[in-house]
């Protein structure tokens, strides 16, 4: 396997050659895995229609408010998990500033142990019999969500030789259209693995990359109960009122 | 929130990652109708890779309009309990890199326009989620007129189409790059931050 010298070197050279991507670069080869599945050519633009301009709804029918507190998921046998219980809460907002309201948010992640309850995680970390890691919720009139859980563990993988992926937490989020569509992870702060990970990195721009490390904010912190991180989620622009602006438009 | 009102840059894709399977998917995530349902039809095909292999671990999801061209927007994709027509689907692929829905074949969302499928494709392996259509086949004075079809080359055109297969069904293959890669769309707010 490669190693990791190799691989920052790549990750080095290609954030010189394309500096300041805000988004990840897809043809990011320090990923291994993208190689063979990042599309070659530029997307088409479109102008979104019909039901690209109107989100999938989701509602009280689908979410029990039970599924944003994922330390309680053991069900009858009612067995604490184990690791650092944390509050994560912020706002998800569009391009715009708007608040996204009632809206679905799903996260998924390893445990303190940095082991995910997945058939294909093979990492020798003990699974906990009272996590499962994943949640769900619908978000509140400001847009605000609000997951009670553990904080993961980093794990090793195999994209390299002594690869090992920052504690992070998936997050699936929808907008108001379905062009705001998004999925992508939340990490903690101050974490030693940043600089070292492919898929952190393939944000070539440092503020970007920024906008995926929740804050610590002792405001959310709970007296011995947990400790509180933030992280507000920005979406695309709408395009449900959006008008292509027109050359030797004044606005 | 401060950060928030002065900085309102999107915050970055990042891949789905290999672990979603347990997250993600629900009973009948695929099913915006009951297979074999009156008016049911199957959406279909595989995801492939540059090598052309299938994607095993891919996740497609679809949003369209139903047969009379509204598109819906009541809850209930979740739990599907309430049996009402809700437009948006979500289906894993499988070993072989197949995906599939059953679901209502949409119509026309405006008058003479072509009807289509929206539909987002992630996957481990690829960083960002990609944006695309599947175009409902048969009406091909609408879909000549279709702007974002007219403006491409044939061959790209035509993979946008589903094929009808003999039993009614659609079948549409995602190829994430290759001589037949799939055209990925973007829309104008993604190009404000990119």
């Amino acid at each position: 396997m490669e190693s990791q010298e190799l691989i920052s070197k790549e990750i080095a050279d290609l954030q010189d050659s394309r500096p300041g991507l805000g988004q990840p670069l897809l043809d990011f080869a320090p990923y291994r895995s993208a190689v063979l599945r990042h599309p070659t050519k530029d997307p088409r633009p479109a102008d979104p229609e019909g039901a690209e301009l109107v989100a999938p709804v989701f509602g009280h029918s689908d979410v029990d408010p039970l599924e944003a507190d994922l330390t309680i998921q053991s069900g009858q046998s009612g067995g604490e998990p184990i690791g650092e219980r944390i509050v994560v809460t912020g706002r998800v907002v569009d391009g715009d500033g708007r608040p996204v309201r009632g809206q679905l948010v799903e996260i998924w992640q390893a445990n303190a142990a940095g082991r995910y309850v997945h058939q294909r995680d093979q990492h020798p970390a003990p699974i906990d019999p009272h996590f499962t890691g994943l949640g769900r919720c619908l978000t509140d009139d400001d847009g605000g969500y609000r997951f009670t859980t553990i904080k993961p563990g980093p794990y090793p993988w195999r994209n390299h030789r002594n690869a090992w992926r920052p504690a992070h937490i998936h997050f699936s989020l929808f907008g108001t259209d379905f062009t705001q569509r998004l999925i992508t992870q939340m990490y903690f702060p101050g974490d030693p693995l940043f600089a070292l990970d492919p898929i952190y990195q393939s944000i070539t721009d440092e503020a970007a990359r920024a906008r995926l490390v929740a804050s610590y904010d002792h405001h959310l912190s709970e007296h011995e109960w947990l400790l509180g991180y933030r992280w507000d989620i920005v979406l695309t622009g709408s395009h449900a009122t959006y008008v292509e602006p027109e050359d030797g438009d004044d606005d | 929130m401060t950060d928030l009102a002065a900085d309102l840059a999107p915050t970055p894709g990042q891949t789905i990652g290999p672990f979603f399977h347990y997250a993600l998917p629900y009973a009948h995530d695929r099913e915006l109708v009951p297979p074999g349902r009156a008016g049911a039809v199957r959406l279909h095909g595989h995801v492939y890779d540059g090598a052309g292999n299938g994607v095993p671990d891919a996740l497609v999801e679809i949003r369209h309009a139903d047969p009379s061209g509204a598109v819906p927007a009541v809850e209930g994709s979740i739990r599907r309990e309430g049996g009402a027509f809700t437009g948006w689907g979500r289906s894993t692929t499988d070993r072989t890199g197949r995906y599939w829905f059953s679901t209502l074949e949409p119509g026309p969302t405006r008058a003479g326009g072509a009807a289509c499928f929206a539909v987002t494709v992630f996957a481990r392996g690829l960083l960002n989620r990609l944006f695309t259509r599947v175009y409902v086949p048969g009406d091909d004075a609408a879909l000549a007129a279709e702007p974002l079809l007219a403006g491409l080359p044939a061959d790209e055109r035509t993979r946008l189409v589903a094929v009808r297969e003999p039993g009614g069904d659609l079948w549409f293959d995602v190829h994430l790059q290759g001589e037949r890669e799939t055209v990925f769309l973007s829309f104008p707010r993604h190009r404000d931050c990119t």
